[in-house]
């Protein structure tokens, strides 16, 4: 990235005034962009969790219905610890830049995306097409309500994972310091997002036919 | 950079801004532009054409059913017709001539020098365009939806209704659903954090409110819609059962996420068109609007308690009796914040000295015609009388009574008070009042006796009737009002094209108004305003004398901000400058990315995955394109 004038102030045309040139957080307009496109997006899941119990208990007392075994436990809850986990180094990241430190950044992204590509393998790689060989979207609403709800959320995670990956290549250009890492910040609030939706994914999907 | 200039310092000032904002002519410039106003101007112009396609398919309809066994249309044809009568005036025309009117207005308002996200807000355009153009071309195959606007499952499933009409239906309105929520979120950071300095939360203006009020209901209203109508995408084209009651799906799921969007859509397209009403009213009868903490909080309690009614559109379905008795409530309860706001209405105008200039007809045009549907909506609250009346056509008119009213009516008085704002010329007066009593006598002579009829039996949504009930000469009515309305609007069309280049010179501040947009020149230039207002009342420009010279000086408070393409943030709260913002410049990227998805819904459509595939790729290289780093602009 070209050179940037080193500029921590701008002159408002007030005798005197002078404002500052980057805004982080709460300040920025980009921060609030983020907070609304998750509220969006967390209002499109509540809806998708909403209408799986809305045709669960339509369904009637048998659920998951009859040919279908309950779900196995092992291998989400193995999924669930690394997802979580990324979300460690991403903070790392976050926090790190802050303070300019351009190491912890680097590293903290490449870690977390690391364990989120891992996870995204275990979803599409191992879990379904061990859940295929039992039923697919089309045999009835489970199999519909199981593949839409963990591909919404596998979807996401892979949004999450182009972002990270184009954050990644600024920031081993230099592209972010203390003042300037919007980006970094959004990339982090989203991803903590996708890691939050998937506790609720794991309870309606995983854990409530146990129930 | 540097200090105010000696001398004539506003004419050197906007010497330096118009270099800055300022764009030159040409495609290039057309198809990237950020400008707010160019936009605005956009979204209305696209909202007007799109009008026009929807009152020609009305005025085919009425001419169907002007007496009993016509044979003018087949029923096919009229199914098409009113489904995409329904579909275009909502999402084709009301949602954009609305958010038109807030992308051109808001910034000016609130005294930005743009909105949030101005790349975002050319890429809401186009993609809005795109879906439209998507949406219409259906109709060039022959297979224009044709289930209704809310097209009810299981006759949208692909058994009973093979064709693609619904494909078009499914993937437009999660096209549109794109456009409305990138909109609704720069609305939302823009009214936060873009208020010119001194403009607290009790100083905003009640457009803006409404504006604000309108986007959050869009945040939290759309998903149901999108995601209703991706499930019923997946359903018709890999065989999921979400709406298959053979393989435990359950066609109700369809009509509870259609109205948990579709209730609070009918406040998404009012609550703007309320704020018109607020916005036009003062300036006419010369006061400040009576009870403006009442109204503010009356629109917000609208919003929020119109998500909890959705199932009073579904009383004739058959749920618990307990589920009615909670909905039926919350239905009646959502009358005492919008009758709030129609008191605060009628107090301004008695109070004040109205003039009954074409601006402020239609806002009493639309407070009466809106209490008439707002009316017969309580007696659609109460169960039993809905059920009597279910798909009626008392249905019909109470709809049209309650959007006609609260959107159209607004519109077209928004038209003759800001359009001189945005032309930078008047609109004639006479053909004003000739366009507004021709559309108010008309509507009301077309949908009035549409309650009649409903009461008397006729369905909604039949081709045609027999003779002999009774039915033939409150139809005849109906159609001849639907002509005479169709006149007025093209009255005020016809006015408006005519006005923009031969009207008489505006000014700056032809009506003396009370907020910021008159602070500006007629048309604004590029940057907006000269300087950047300080704010220190809720009239600004009836209580600031010093802005009447279009540029508040320094030290009353005016920032110049020459040093780039700048705006000001500010606190969200009490709007405390808090940093100066470099915005975005133009871009082709907007434009880009909305043909990649226009061709990723076609290739959806036709089932072409490779296509699909390649688009989605596109897109994602447009994206990357837009958000390439570039020296000093916002990261964002």
């Amino acid at each position: 990235m070209q050179a940037r004038k080193e500029l921590t102030v701008a002159e408002t045309g007030l005798p005197g005034e002078v404002l500052p040139e980057h805004s982080e957080g709460p300040r920025a307009f980009g921060w609030w962009g983020m907070v609304w496109l998750i509220a969006t997006e967390a209002t499109l899941f509540s809806l998708l969790f909403g209408s799986y119990f809305y045709l669960r208990f339509r369904y009637g007392p048998i659920w998951p219905p009859e040919g279908i075994s309950k779900p196995d436990l092992v291998l989400p809850l193995v999924m669930t610890a690394i997802l979580w986990s990324s979300s460690i180094p991403v903070h790392i990241a976050d926090a790190g830049i802050r303070k300019g430190d351009q190491g912890r950044l680097r590293w903290g992204l490449a870690a977390g995306s690391m364990l989120g590509a891992v996870f995204l393998f275990m979803t599409v790689g191992v879990e379904w097409p061990e859940k295929l060989r039992e039923f697919t979207p089309a045999t009835n609403v489970y199999g519909s309500l199981f593949f839409t709800i963990t591909g919404f959320h596998a979807a996401h995670v892979l949004v999450g994972l182009l972002v990270s990956l184009w954050t990644q290549v600024w920031a081993w250009r230099g592209a972010f310091d203390e003042r300037r890492h919007l980006s970094v910040q959004n990339f982090a609030m989203y991803w903590h997002f996708v890691d939050t939706v998937w506790a609720f994914v794991l309870a309606t999907i995983y854990l409530s036919p146990h129930l | 950079m540097t200090a105010i200039p000696e001398g004539d310092w506003r004419a050197e000032v906007k010497e330096r801004l118009e270099a800055i904002w300022g764009e030159a002519p040409g495609l290039g410039s057309w198809i990237a532009t950020a400008d707010h106003k160019r936009i605005g101007m956009r979204y209305l112009y696209t909202a007007m054409a799109f009008f026009a396609l929807g009152g020609l398919q009305a005025l085919l309809m009425r001419t169907q059913l002007a007496d009993a066994r016509l044979e003018l249309l087949d029923p096919e044809t009229y199914n098409q017709l009113f489904s995409m009568h329904g579909i275009t005036m909502m999402f084709l025309f009301a949602m954009p001539a609305l958010s038109g009117f807030g992308n051109y207005f808001v910034p000016l308002m609130i005294g930005a020098r743009d909105m949030a996200f101005p790349r975002l807000n050319a890429f809401g355009y186009w993609t809005l365009l795109a879906a439209g153009i998507f949406l219409y071309s259906s109709f060039l195959v022959g297979n224009a939806p044709n289930d209704g606007w809310f097209n009810y499952v299981p006759l949208a499933n692909r058994e009973f209704t093979p064709g693609i009409n619904i494909d078009f239906y499914v993937l437009g309105l999660i096209f549109l659903g794109i456009s409305s929520t990138g909109g609704a979120i720069n609305f939302i950071v823009t009214i936060l954090k873009l208020r010119a300095p001194g403009m607290t939360l009790i100083r905003i203006p009640i457009f803006v409110w409404g504006e604000l009020a309108m986007a959050l209901q869009i945040i939290f209203a759309l998903p149901a819609l999108s995601l209703a109508a991706v499930l019923l995408f997946l359903d018709r084209t890999f065989g999921f059962n979400f709406y298959d009651a053979a393989a435990g799906g359950d066609p109700l799921l369809w009509q509870h996420l259609f109205w948990i969007f579709g209730h609070p859509e009918v406040y998404i397209v009012a609550l703007p068109g309320f704020g018109i009403a607020s916005a036009i009213i003062p300036t006419w009868v010369r006061r400040p609007m009576i009870g403006y903490t009442y109204i503010v909080i009356g629109e917000l309690a609208v919003a929020l308690v119109g998500f909890g009614v959705w199932v009073h559109h579904m009383f004739a379905v058959g749920l618990p009796n307990i589920t009615y008795s909670f909905i039926a409530l919350a239905s009646f309860m959502v009358a005492i914040p919008s009758a709030i706001q129609v008191f605060a209405w009628l107090a301004t105008l008695v109070a004040g000295r109205p003039r009954l200039a074409t601006p402020l007809l239609f806002v009493l045009g639309f407070i009466i015609i809106f209490v008439v549907g707002g009316v017969t909506g309580v007696m659609f609250a109460s169960v039993p009388f809905d059920q009597a009346t279910t798909d009626s056509y008392f249905v019909v008119a109470h709809l049209h009574y309650v959007l006609v009213g609260s959107a159209v009516f607004p519109i077209f008085g928004a038209l003759y008070h800001w359009g001189p704002k945005m032309t930078g010329r008047l609109l004639d007066a006479r053909l004003g009042k000739v366009s507004f009593w021709l559309m108010f006598v008309g509507f009301n002579v077309a949908f009035f006796p549409q309650h009649t009829l409903g009461l008397l039996g006729m369905p909604r949504r039949v081709y045609t009737y027999e003779a002999g009930l009774g039915w033939e000469s409150h139809n005849l009515a109906s159609t001849i009002g639907a002509y005479l309305l169709g006149l007025g609007i093209l009255v005020t069309l016809v006015n408006w094209y005519w006005s923009k280049a031969r009207g008489v010179p505006a000014g700056d501040d032809p009506w003396l108004g009370e907020t910021l947009e008159w602070y500006s020149t007629s048309p604004p230039a590029h940057y907006n305003f000269t300087t950047i207002p300080t704010v220190r009342a809720r009239e600004p420009m009836w209580d600031q004398l010093e802005l009447r010279g279009g540029a508040q000086p320094p030290e009353e408070g005016g920032r110049t901000l020459t040093g780039g393409h700048l705006t000001l943030s500010t606190s969200l709260l009490d709007g405390r400058p808090q940093a100066v913002v470099h915005m975005p410049q133009a871009s082709p990227w907007p434009f880009i990315l909305s043909l990649t998805l226009m061709a990723f819904f076609y290739a959806l459509l036709l089932q072409v995955w490779v296509v699909a595939v390649v688009a989605v790729l596109a897109s994602a290289a447009a994206v990357a394109g837009w958000f390439w780093p570039r020296g000093q602009t916002q990261e964002t």
